[in-house]
């Protein structure tokens, strides 16, 4: 099955609940617009995809303003454009070009990578699928067990570790996260490693304090391998609703973004605040995670996903 | 967590005016934004249809009370609506003398296992004799993370074993209650999304196999739109008997405990507000409530007050409030609970602060640790405290000359205003000795 097959597949759910709250999406544009109760439908719609009202209200000018006949095109259209964290890009596909229909590589930047985000929504194992991902490119990789704090979470990617052949540096519970990330980040700069993903512990992002050691994790790395890390990403649990727009800023202003990952599309029907962040940080997603496999993280693609998610056939090249 | 929903309906109720009869085109008018606003606070869209529809019935026409604004009636419909939404009367499991079996179940990340942690350290105060039961075989180190929990707790932990069958769990389960006495069991089960068929099977399984007293699911706080769904489904699938709301001392608006609770109909018994094992609350629908519509939480307040285990201040002029009373104040209200947090507490606070609001706790250490540096002359008579000293008190506190200054000139200014205060209330007021101090004119790293 390819990537795309599974995508469709882990967003089947979403698009039969679109469906079934806006109703037949393959209608025509015009009578849509005027008919004032299918707007509201539609405005339902797309809010009960987590896609918030600002975004939702800019969607629905866009669709009024599209000049195309069908409703799902429109659409389709509409989100792709949000979805496109580039303004410039952003404005040739609305001039009708089409920049990147390839399916994208995601490379870091540089060698340490600080993966962030609240409780339980999978930082752990986004880790270790990353891990998989980057070893299967042929790049070496090491861990970083940064979370101290909850317990048997070192464990936890110690496993993993340990069934992928990943090396990964830990240190005692309770004990200083910075001086994991510390020591993990001198040991990769002497070793040559490729790649170093750097845990940290679930924080709610309104813990001031919780953020500041955020910030000291990441200037320690810079301390033992200046310009690291090059890349922090943010992991988002797909269920999250519009707080996730607000732990994205949160994250975005205690240590800077270079990108996002969102987990657990599959079983859910929504994933609809992608669009906010995108929109209002302007930080591109980066994996996306449709299943529990180590396979089914995936680089993100806005018009491959939203194509998905109206299950329309992508031209392949 | 709820104070931004809060704020929009009172912004909006604002503008409902001051007419002595609610017009249809006024409630409308409020509803649809009320709507709205529920939907940004991730309440499911069917539920907040229903919601406002319940309201819009009840407001239309109805005569102003009393004293009461347009506005004051609305909320006041709006919040008696939202505590039966929430579930109205504030619920716990009921435990019988022994064979008491909760299930814990959920998505993955919803917190299972810190829940069951914290339940364990919950009964445990409460005098019942507990075994957590390490059922998450998926997800690698859960057990090892609940048993790291147990150990902390003070419980025993049973493990169950890759691949175990369901009978071969309830075996040993019952083998370890034969030879140490249990009342309440507690099973961590792993995480699962509500469509995946073959793990919810193996859910249903086990709850067939242990009979659970109580099925609780729990929810994330964060949880969108599909929160709903989640708990609609769990509920049919192994038939929930309660929730648990975790995460809540976030700044989620925390639609996802009203769309969980209107669809399943079961009732809140527990919150989670911290990471700490101490950080599970009962969960009471009218304290929530208020808290939606930007009231405050009094009773919250007290509550802590009491856990907290205030001493009572002896009453003493305004003028003789000395940094030794700044300081045993200080402490006793840090002892309540972050600053920040109380402060959202008290009503009409939370609109009153601005969004994004903190306090840095450390700065309160800070002034701790000045005062401590000083002699209790000192802190009974600030005047006596000339240059030298000044020298000494920074050296010791590891700050400089000026943040004592700085201290020093609070603290007269907070006496200014205590007489002031004094002047205008008159004796009495609220609860001797647990006035909390007026917060200085320059705000101790108070920053947005």
């Amino acid at each position: 099955m390819s990537w795309l097959d599974r995508l469709r597949q882990g967003l089947s759910k979403t698009r039969q609940q679109f469906q079934d709250a806006a109703g037949d999406l393959g209608t025509d544009l015009q009578e849509t617009l005027t008919r004032l109760d299918s707007i509201e439908d539609l405005e339902y719609a797309l809010i009960a995809a987590d896609v918030g009202r600002a975004a939702t209200e800019e969607i629905l000018a866009d669709i009024r303003k599209s000049g195309k006949s069908n409703l799902q095109d429109a659409l389709m259209e509409a989100l792709t454009l949000q979805l496109e964290p580039d303004r410039r890009r952003a404005q040739f596909r609305q001039l009708g070009f089409t920049p990147d229909a390839r399916r994208t590589v995601v490379d870091p930047r540089g060698h340490v990578v600080m993966v962030v985000g609240v409780n339980g929504v999978g930082k752990t194992t986004t880790i270790a699928k990353l891990g998989e991902y980057y070893l299967g490119r042929g790049k070496s990789v090491m861990f970083a067990a940064g979370d101290t704090f909850r317990a048997a979470a070192g464990a936890q990617l110690g496993v993993w570790g340990e069934r992928l052949g990943i090396p990964v540096v830990g240190g005692p519970e309770g004990g200083d996260p910075a001086a994991v990330a510390y020591d993990a980040a001198a040991a990769r700069a002497a070793r040559g490693t490729d790649l170093l993903f750097v845990d940290t512990a679930g924080r709610l992002h309104t813990k001031h304090n919780l953020m500041e050691e955020l910030k000291k994790v990441r200037r320690v790395i810079d301390k033992a391998d200046p310009g690291e890390p090059a890349d922090v990403w943010l992991v988002l649990d797909a269920v999250t609703g519009q707080n996730g727009l607000a732990q994205a800023k949160k994250f975005h202003e205690a240590t800077p973004l270079t990108g996002v990952i969102v987990t657990k599309l599959d079983g859910t029907a929504k994933g609809g605040i992608l669009i906010p962040i995108v929109r209002e940080l302007g930080v591109p997603i980066k994996f996306i995670g449709v299943g529990e496999g180590a396979h089914d993280l995936q680089p993100f693609d806005p018009q491959a996903f939203v194509r998905a998610l109206f299950d329309v056939e992508v031209p392949r090249d | 967590m709820f104070e931004a929903l809060g704020n929009k309906l009172q912004d909006i109720l604002d503008r409902v005016g001051r007419e002595s009869k609610l017009t249809e085109k006024q409630v409308k008018e409020a509803m649809r934004e009320i709507r709205m606003a529920l939907l940004e606070a991730d309440v499911n869209f069917t539920v907040a249809k229903d919601f406002v529809a319940r309201v819009t019935e009840k407001a239309v026409g109805q005569e102003v009370q009393g004293s009461l604004t347009a506005g004051q009636t609305v909320v006041k419909l709006v919040h008696d609506e939202l505590i039966q939404t929430l579930g109205g009367e504030a619920k716990q499991p009921t435990l019988s003398n022994e064979g008491n079996v909760f299930f814990l179940v959920g998505l993955q990340g919803a917190g299972k296992t810190t829940s069951a942690g914290k339940l364990a350290a919950h009964y445990k105060s409460k005098g019942r004799r507990v075994l957590l039961v390490a059922a998450d075989t998926q997800r690698p180190a859960a057990r090892d993370q609940l048993e790291v929990l147990a150990r902390q707790v003070g419980v025993p932990v049973l493990k169950v074993n890759d691949h175990e069958t369901p009978q071969e769990t309830k075996r040993r389960l019952d083998e370890f209650l034969k030879t140490d006495f249990r009342d309440l069991v507690i099973v961590d089960t792993a995480g699962r999304l509500q469509i995946d068929e073959a793990l919810m099977d193996q859910l249903a399984a086990l709850q067939t196999e242990l009979q659970p007293t109580e099925t609780l699911l729990v929810v994330d706080a964060m949880t969108g739109q599909e929160a709903l769904n989640v708990a609609r489904v769990f509920d049919e699938r192994v038939h929930l008997s309660g929730l648990i709301i975790t995460k809540m001392d976030g700044d989620a608006r925390g639609g996802a405990a009203l769309s969980a609770r209107s669809v399943t109909g079961k009732p809140i018994y527990f919150a989670g507000v911290s990471e700490k094992l101490t950080g599970l609350e009962p969960f009471y629908p009218d304290r929530v409530a208020g808290r939606i519509l930007g009231m405050g939480d009094v009773l919250g307040l007290i509550e802590r007050a009491q856990q907290a285990d205030l001493k009572a201040m002896e009453v003493k002029k305004p003028g003789d409030f000395d940094l030794e009373d700044l300081l045993v104040q200080l402490r006793q209200i840090r002892k309540m609970g972050p600053l920040g947090d109380l402060l959202k507490l008290i009503p009409g606070m939370s609109r009153a602060l601005p969004e994004g609001f903190n306090i840095d706790e450390k700065q309160l250490q800070r002034i701790d640790a000045m005062i401590s540096s000083m002699t209790i002359k000192e802190r009974r008579n600030p005047k006596i405290i000339d240059g030298r000293r000044r020298k000494r008190i920074a050296a010791g506190s590891g700050s400089t000359v000026q943040d004592i200054n700085r201290l020093l000139k609070m603290h007269e200014q907070m006496k200014e205003m205590m007489k002031v205060l004094q002047r205008l209330s008159g004796p009495g007021g609220l609860g001797k000795g647990m006035k909390p101090p007026r917060m200085p004119p320059m705000p101790p790293g108070m920053k947005r």
